[in-house]
């Protein structure tokens, strides 16, 4: 339970902390810190398969990603100021209007939890699921939306190609 | 045979209004004047026929064709001959034989399609007229009204290039519409109550029924027929576009304003005498409103001076006389006046219309004198015209208007007969003031400024020849058509026409010859004291004359400008129904509610769209956000459920 | 006491209303691009939980795909961004407002 409570505050905290920070390369940083917390909270749930992935799809590759596009493009840190001229609802107005929406989400989502009541109970008894049993199921059960995935992969790629390529110069 | 009598002055009709503009004078005019000879004869030898049959049974129908069948209603287009329709249809194709011929002379300066425009209408008139009168039921005697109100409308405004002209055509047609709004309401209610429009077997519904049981409803349904005869018969309150009607030519004046058109309304009474005896509350107001006429008529046009008005005036009042006979059930009396009124009047008219061609377009008696030697046939035949129409015996005027003046005595109406005489004073007197400023007297016409408009004629020319025949055949009708009604042979011919008089509403007739007697010497007496009167103002000592008028100028200026009842018209209805339109229902209605409301619709689109045009902002998060919104809102409802 | 299954469902839902307000709130491209990738890490804590709930190994394998998606989505985004940035010189996304009447 300790870890529990102790994972899923860093998590939390972390998430905070990658939308409050102005600078991308400590959100980007923080986010990592913020998968590693997970990946800890799915060993808790008997997926070790799942957790490991995590570290090394999400946190390895997909986050290096983001740094390398960081600092690629040299961003420059968001200004904070607004001029009057701009659109009414580009104001920080409406966007704080959004994320108040997330907020009534949260509260939706737990007034929903609470009144579901012992629905949610504990977990039943049972073993760590392992890799084997994973694999099996992916290629038998699974195997078509591992075949488009794969697909999936192969667009995405020719698309970053060719969207990230440079313009041909006259 | 009944059929043709209509249909040949259609085919003229047609004839004139098809091809006109192609024929010459002398082809369009010998048409239109053969089809209404013919028309005369045919009717000549119908009547012929209907008298040669036992007195009961004196009736010939013809139909054409059923015209219309509706659930109850079958009407046919049915044309009867009895002996109130034979004397209108003799003195529509006789007279208007006469005055087609007239006419053929005294339209003669218009240009050939014109001339033929003119008699087309002329035509259509009388054939429209026929139909009135020998129409079986009110929708087939509807037609013709009708079509009468159009004609008189298309002949008034013959010359409508001149506003005048067809002011006064729109005048006369609006005004007959009031009336006609009450004849068809009249009608309306006949139908509902009755179920039948056919005369005769509304007549013989009505007299089954006993007078108490039939008081209210028949008292509404005659008034409103009454008050579509005010209309077409001038009468008051809707006698004010008589007057106007003289824009038209002079024979039509004669023919429409004098002899037929306007005497649809007695006619129509006549022919409902049934109905009109059920409603004696009816026939006193009828005879109140054609005394007064009669009076307020003569009153104004003993100051006119215009020749063409006097005579307007003076057949409003003679049309007021008819009325006063029907208004106290002397049915005959009333239809006799009508048959003498109209070779008279015609006369009087045609003969002035000879006065105005003479003087190439004059017409203001202030201006004439002296024509006397000028004019001999014309002066000799308007002569017998004012005569007969003052009511000298034995000209035909005095036999007729005796005999009104008579009966409404005799009927208890002492009031009627009294204002009766009074006006006959008048008539005569009006009259010969005509008589002597136009003939008699010092010559006006010759002594006017040269920057006048009509040129001094110094060539006065007597009538040409088809005015001439015109005028002598009917001064002879004016002497000698009164004596058919001595010994009562007319009233007789005409009984089986009137159904039984209903004993409430004729008291008992005094057969005593003396009072008979001492009241004709009266009349006599009355008719030649207007004459001395307009003598001896008018002749012998003029200037007495315009002393009087300006010692009364008042009361003069009052009748020279009619009672000042045209003003009152307008502004009493005119100017109120124009504001209502224009202020209230153009103004407000149409375009304040109605073009507020369209546009407004457009408008509120408008808006709206302005508004929500702001949400398309380009920027993808604030799409973002109405998307989560969306969803939230949702999830939210299904977790709500 | 071990957690429930609540417990982690409360926690995916914290995480998830983060990444939301961190979409609505940050001004810069990437930083949104990181807040979608913190939403579907919550979904996937969901996934996993439920997963375990029942007892089977469906929770993982859909986890399996979305990090599959996610990373081809990462890739193809952060294309875009970069396109972006060479147009305009700019990671705000209020700048880039082709998209209105």
């Amino acid at each position: 339970m300790t870890f529990f409570y102790l994972f899923g505050a860093v998590a939390v905290i972390a998430s905070l902390l990658v939308i409050a920070q102005r600078n991308p390369i400590y959100s980007v940083l923080l986010l990592i810190a913020s998968f590693g917390a997970l990946s800890g909270l799915y060993v808790l749930l008997d997926a070790p398969f799942v957790a490991v992935t995590q570290i090394i799809v999400y946190a390895g590759a997909i986050m290096v990603l983001f740094l390398f596009v960081v600092m690629l493009l040299n961003a420059p840190h968001e200004d904070t100021e607004h001029d009057e001229r701009v659109h009414p609802l580009r104001r920080p107005g409406p966007m704080r209007f959004g994320a108040a929406l997330a907020v009534a989400l949260v509260v939706e989502l737990l007034w929903a939890l609470t009144r579901a009541g012992s629905a949610g109970g504990a977990f039943p008894e049972g073993a760590v699921i392992s890799v084997r049993a994973i694999g099996k199921s992916l290629f038998t059960d699974y195997a078509f939306p591992f075949e488009v995935t794969s697909l999936l992969i192969l667009v995405a790629m020719v698309g970053a190609v060719i969207l990230a390529k440079r313009e041909a110069r006259q | 045979m009944l059929l043709l009598i209509p249909l040949f002055p259609l085919v003229g009709f047609l004839v004139n209004a098809s091809f006109g503009r192609r024929l010459s004078k002398g082809v369009s005019g010998a048409i239109a004047c053969a089809s209404i000879i013919l028309s005369f004869a045919v009717s000549a030898a119908a009547v012929a026929r209907l008298v040669g049959m036992p007195a009961d049974e004196r009736e010939i129908a013809q139909t054409a064709f059923t015209w219309i069948t509706s659930g109850d209603l079958s009407v046919g287009l049915t044309l009867r001959l009895d002996p109130l329709s034979s004397v209108m249809i003799l003195v529509i194709t006789g007279i208007g034989s006469l005055i087609h011929i007239y006419s053929t002379a005294y339209m003669h300066e218009e240009r050939d399609s014109e001339y033929a425009r003119y008699f087309s209408y002329l035509n259509l008139f009388a054939s429209f007229m026929l139909v009135l009168v020998l129409g079986s039921s009110f929708l087939v005697m509807f037609v013709g009204w009708e079509g009468v109100g159009l004609c008189s409308y298309l002949l008034i405004g013959f010359w409508y290039q001149k506003k005048s002209a067809s002011d006064a055509g729109k005048k006369a047609f609006i005004v007959n519409r009031i009336g006609d709004w009450g004849f068809i309401l009249g009608v309306l209610l006949i139908f509902t109550r009755f179920g039948t429009l056919d005369f005769q077997d509304l007549a013989r519904a009505v007299s089954q029924l006993s007078p108490e049981q039939t008081f209210g409803t028949l008292s509404f349904i005659t008034l409103f027929l009454f008050i579509g005869a005010t209309g077409k018969s001038a009468q008051i309150p809707l006698f004010v576009w008589l007057p106007d009607a003289m824009e038209g030519p002079t024979p039509v004046s004669a023919l429409i304003h004098a002899a037929t058109m306007v005497t649809a309304g007695v006619y129509m009474i006549g022919r409902n005498a049934v109905l009109f005896g059920h409603a004696p509350l009816t026939l006193n107001i009828v005879a109140v409103i054609g005394t007064a006429t009669a009076l307020i008529a003569g009153t104004i046009g003993l100051v006119q001076n215009d020749i063409k008005k006097v005579l307007a005036y003076s057949t409003v009042s003679q049309l007021g006389y008819m009325f006063l006979a029907m208004g106290v059930g002397a049915y005959a009396a009333g239809i006799f006046h009508l048959y003498t009124h109209a070779f008279f009047k015609a006369l009087l008219f045609l003969g002035s219309g000879a006065v105005i061609h003479a003087l190439a377009g004059e017409q203001d008696m202030r201006t004439m004198g002296r024509l006397k030697k000028d004019l001999p046939i014309t002066y000799w035949t308007f002569v017998i015209g004012a005569v007969a129409i003052a009511g000298v015996p034995p000209f035909a005027g005095f036999f007729s208007k005796d005999e009104i003046l008579f009966k409404s005595f005799s009927s208890g109406h002492t009031w009627l007969w009294a204002v009766g005489l009074l006006t006959a004073l008048l008539t005569a007197c009006y009259m010969f003031r005509l008589v002597f400023m136009t003939f008699h007297g010092p010559s006006h016409h010759e002594h006017r400024e040269p920057g006048e408009r009509h040129e001094p004629h110094h060539h006065l020319h007597d009538a040409p020849l088809p005015m001439a025949v015109a005028l002598v055949v009917l001064a002879v009708g004016s002497v000698v058509a009164g004596w058919v009604g001595i010994g009562g042979r007319f009233e007789k011919f005409l009984e089986p026409s009137f159904g039984e008089p209903v004993a409430s509403v004729t008291p008992a007739l005094e057969q005593s010859g003396s009072a008979e007697t001492l009241l004709m010497w009266i009349s006599v007496a009355v008719a030649v004291a207007g004459i001395g009167l307009a003598f001896y103002f008018f002749l012998k000592n003029r200037p007495a004359a315009d002393r009087m008028a300006q010692t009364f100028s008042g009361p003069h200026r009052v009748l020279e400008n009619k009672y000042y009842l045209d003003e009152i018209y307008d502004a009493a209805v005119v100017q109120p129904l124009q504001i209502v339109s224009q202020d209230g229902l153009w103004k407000g209605v149409d375009v304040g509610v109605i073009d507020r409301l369209v546009n407004g619709v457009a408008q509120f689109v408008g808006g709206t769209s302005e508004i929500l045009r702001l949400f398309q902002t380009g920027s993808v998060r604030a799409y973002a956000a109405s998307v989560f919104f969306g969803v939230v809102l949702v999830l939210g409802y299904y977790l709500w459920r | 006491m071990s957690p429930t299954l609540n417990d982690y469902l409360i926690l995916s839902a914290i995480l998830f209303a983060i990444g939301t307000a961190g979409v609505f709130l940050r001004r810069n491209l990437i930083t949104i691009l990181l807040s979608i990738e913190i939403m579907l890490n919550a979904v996937n804590l969901s996934f996993v939980a439920f997963g375990r709930s029942f007892g089977t190994a469906d929770g993982q394998i859909i986890v399996f795909f979305v990090m599959t998606v996610a990373a081809a989505e990462a890739a193809v985004g952060l294309a875009i961004v970069i396109g972006l940035f060479r147009h305009r010189e700019s990671l705000n996304p209020d700048t880039f407002t082709s998209l209105k009447w």
